[in-house]
């Protein structure tokens, strides 16, 4: 699955004195705030996060409103789906005009029926709506499948995701993996295409069919940001 | 309506929220009250489809199905009637199930829930509250408790709580209770109290308009319907927690009450019966519970990182917690009042210093604290021989003649009570005579009190809500005119009050040998008869149930010494 990457970060957090007794909660607190939100400064969503304080201490800013400033080295896990990625998701819901995923137990994806090519024709079996692949019959798309889909454009305010099934390597993700061993054409992995040997270099983490991580890598990306003062309370 | 609905239904993804205002603004603003329930499915459907097709309709669907929470007004006044109960039957499970669909095609509309429902409230603080918001708040409200117990309640039902106890709270804070009868310093609290009771228990047939003693009644009409909102809200809230029990969520749910209740109830000085929802919830399960809450306090209290007010309520709480809950047993008060004696020890130790009533406001707080609770249980505990040890085994003799002199600080009339009982039961007698004049409170409490009085602080004293207390609370509830003392004759207890006041303290039972205790349980009606049959059978020994303390007495009223029995 693209879109996911593990980012190096060096962030700098503002806490409230009175939270000087456990700045590790705040710190966690403060940065817990900024999960499963778009964030301009790391262009993608903030999926999860791996933090360190190098100098294990905060400066105290003299002002008004007086913060520590603690220096942080992060790394970010961020979600950043991009037009014509593939993405992987659970499909929750099949209609005649529409299928609905979510994305990573999150993000909710819906692919309209103009958007599902033609080889996949809707039937209702069990008062079940699914989807049935004209030329093989074992492919099909009902409520609880994995399906690999494009993403045509994602909504960054509320994280929704508009997909496609329309090229020929979308569909459930079982049928294609077997299709694929057999034909031992070129897989959807990610040694294997230009796309996404970039994305390796930018520290990919593989998906499972379930979802689940099962390897990243560090980034060469480094960003420098400051994460905005907390609200007052 | 449902045809057109369908069709649009299937159309989702076409409809723009900029070209299509008009049609989404007539969509959204539909009440489902109206329709039958094809009617209402076909359009539930269509705006979980809108929901699931466009992120930026998530907010204006939930919206939608918020406002659908509340009926009507000419549906909201039948809605005690069967076709009023007929028609929310017919709306609102489905107006849940939509929002646990939303849920699952949506995952991050449930973070979204909980802002819109705290947003769409119909009653907010610094509002009146007529007729017509008291009807709406209590369905509101009644939706709120099922987004807690239902399919959602994992991303939502924390947040539901939470902002019933702060509407609770400041509809609370909201009547004004400042200026009613405790500001009679000439009184002790304890008498204030007896006072209290018997107007009470006297004049129900005098309250017919409101919930409230008719001292209350010189108050403005909105004031006496915040309060009977209060107190409909409370019953509803009671009724929600017993639900809690037989769903086997109780421990769940205490858990976020007791967030709550740190995080707002416990600082609130002008909260008079808020807390009566911990007290409830800890009736309902002593074990875990009234432990956990008893814990909580007192480990607030003793951590020195707390803030002073903070800590100075807590131990109120306590206090206030382990004299009142009739269905702590004497051998739970015991352990914490144990801890209390033994915090307000070291305090004495590592402070050598003379009386201070600024600087040592803790310790006089705790102490206070410790005489509160043994104005109420000292007779229980010296009747059980194991907490009679314990309890003279605790050096309240040298906390009390330490330097720090918190005989003379603490508030008077608490004072007076203690030592009375003390020196009957023998566990403490002053060698100085103080002369308090049955006064309330003194310059010395003032000064540890503070600003905010915490001298004067007793959280759970009797609850003035007529249903909330009636029902609900009373059972549980330790009043001070039903408390044995130390120092009391027994006497024949023929004029004895019967009916669903006459509970009797002392809610532990002994086996033979007296090694045990047994938890209380709160008294129904039936139990009450065989309750009061009990405490027959008992008044007919004149022999002590044990030899082992002189100042034991058969089980007695209070008779106060001022005052005639009855007002």
């Amino acid at each position: 699955m693209e879109g996911l990457s593990v980012v190096a970060a060096n962030l700098k957090v503002f806490l409230q004195p009175s939270q000087s007794n456990n700045l590790t909660l705040a710190i966690f607190r403060e940065l817990s705030a900024l999960l499963f939100k778009y964030h301009d400064e790391f262009d993608g969503v903030l999926l999860a996060y791996n933090v360190h304080a190098p100098e294990n201490k905060g400066r105290i800013l003299p002002g008004v409103h007086p913060f520590i400033a603690v220096r942080l080295e992060a790394k970010l896990l961020v979600f950043s789906p991009k037009p014509d990625m593939l993405l992987e998701g659970k499909v929750v819901k099949v209609a005649e005009e529409s299928i609905h995923v979510i994305v990573l137990g999150f993000s909710s994806a819906v692919i309209t029926d103009e958007d599902i090519r033609n080889e996949f024709k809707y039937k209702t079996k069990h008062g079940q709506g699914l989807y049935v692949n004209r030329s093989n019959k074992r492919h099909v798309i009902k409520a609880g499948t994995m399906i690999r889909f494009v993403v045509k454009s994602m909504n960054e305010e509320t994280l929704h995701i508009y997909g496609s099934l329309i090229p020929a390597n979308t569909g459930s993700i079982k049928i294609l993996e077997k299709s694929s061993e057999h034909t031992n054409t070129e897989s959807v992995t990610i040694n294997s295409t230009p796309k996404k040997r970039r994305s390796k270099e930018q520290g990919v983490a593989q998906i499972t069919e379930h979802g689940s991580i099962v390897k990243d890598a560090p980034s060469h990306n480094n960003y420098d940001r400051e994460i905005k003062k907390p609200r007052r309370s | 309506m449902q045809t057109s609905t369908k069709a649009l239904s299937g159309a989702v993804a076409d409809i723009d929220d900029l070209h299509h205002e008009k049609l989404l603004k007539a969509i959204f603003n539909l009440s489902l009250w109206n329709f039958g329930p094809d009617v209402i499915d076909a359009l539930l459907e269509l705006i979980v489809s809108l929901a699931a097709s466009n992120g930026k309709h998530v907010d204006s669907c939930l919206d939608m199905l918020v406002s659908n929470f509340t009926p009507p007004n000419k549906v909201l006044d039948m809605l005690k009637q069967p076709r009023g109960l007929e028609k929310k039957e017919r709306v609102l499970p489905r107006v849940h199930a939509a929002l646990k669909n939303i849920s699952e095609l949506v995952p991050m509309a449930a973070s979204r829930l909980s802002s819109i429902v705290l947003e769409q409230m119909p009653w907010k603080s610094k509002r009146n509250v007529d007729q017509w918001s008291m009807k709406r708040q209590l369905i509101y409200v009644e939706n709120m408790f099922k987004l807690e117990s239902g399919a959602i309640r994992e991303f939502v039902g924390a947040n539901m709580l939470k902002d019933v106890m702060n509407v609770l709270r400041d509809l609370d804070v909201a009547i004004g209770w400042d200026d009613i009868l405790h500001d009679d310093s000439s009184k002790g609290v304890f008498m204030i109290e007896l006072e209290d009771e018997n107007y009470a228990d006297g004049d129900e047939d005098a309250d017919a308009d409101g919930k409230l003693p008719s001292t209350l009644s010189e108050k403005s009409l909105s004031k006496n319907l915040t309060a009977e909102l209060l107190d409909s809200l409370m019953v509803q809230t009671f009724e929600h927690l017993e639900s809690s029990v037989s769903n086997k969520r109780l421990s769940e749910v205490f858990d976020t009450l007791l967030s709550s209740f740190k995080d707002t109830v416990l600082n609130t000085y002008k909260s008079k019966f808020t807390q009566f929802v911990m007290f409830y919830a800890c009736a309902l399960d002593p074990e875990h519970c009234g432990t956990e809450f008893a814990s909580e306090l007192i480990d607030m209290f003793v951590g020195g990182h707390n803030p002073l007010t903070s800590r100075m309520s807590a131990v109120a709480y306590l206090a206030s917690f382990l004299a009142r809950g009739k269905f702590l047993p004497p051998a739970f008060v015991a352990s914490y009042l144990g801890r209390l004696v033994d915090w307000c020890w070291q305090y004495c130790v590592m402070h050598d210093g003379d009386m201070n009533p600024k600087l040592h406001q803790v310790f006089y707080s705790g102490c206070q604290a410790m005489m509160y609770i043994l104005c109420f249980r000292m007779r229980l505990m010296v009747e059980i021989p194991l907490l009679k040890s314990q309890l003279f085994c605790m050096p309240i003799d040298k906390i009390f003649k330490h330097k720090l002199d918190p005989l003379k600080v603490c508030l008077p009339s608490i004072v007076e009570e203690f030592l009375k009982q003390a020196k009957a039961a023998r566990l403490f007698t002053s060698s100085k005579t103080f002369v308090f004049e049955d006064l309330l409170v003194s310059n010395l409490s003032r000064d540890f009190g503070g600003l905010e009085r915490l001298d004067m602080f007793f959280p759970f004293d009797p609850c003035l809500l007529k249903n909330a207390d009636r029902s609900f609370i009373r059972p549980n509830y330790v009043y001070w005119k039903y408390v044995r003392t130390t120092y009391h004759e027994d006497i024949d207890d023929d004029d004895e009050e019967d009916g669903s006041d006459g509970e009797v303290e002392g809610a532990a039972e002994f086996d033979d040998d007296m090694e045990e205790v047994i938890i209380s349980r709160s008294y129904g009606d039936n139990d009450l008869e065989m309750d009061e049959f009990d405490y027959a059978m008992n008044k007919m020994s004149i022999t002590p149930r044990n030899n082992s303390s002189a100042g034991l007495r058969m089980p007695s009223r209070i008779r106060p010494s001022m005052s005639p029995e009855s007002l």
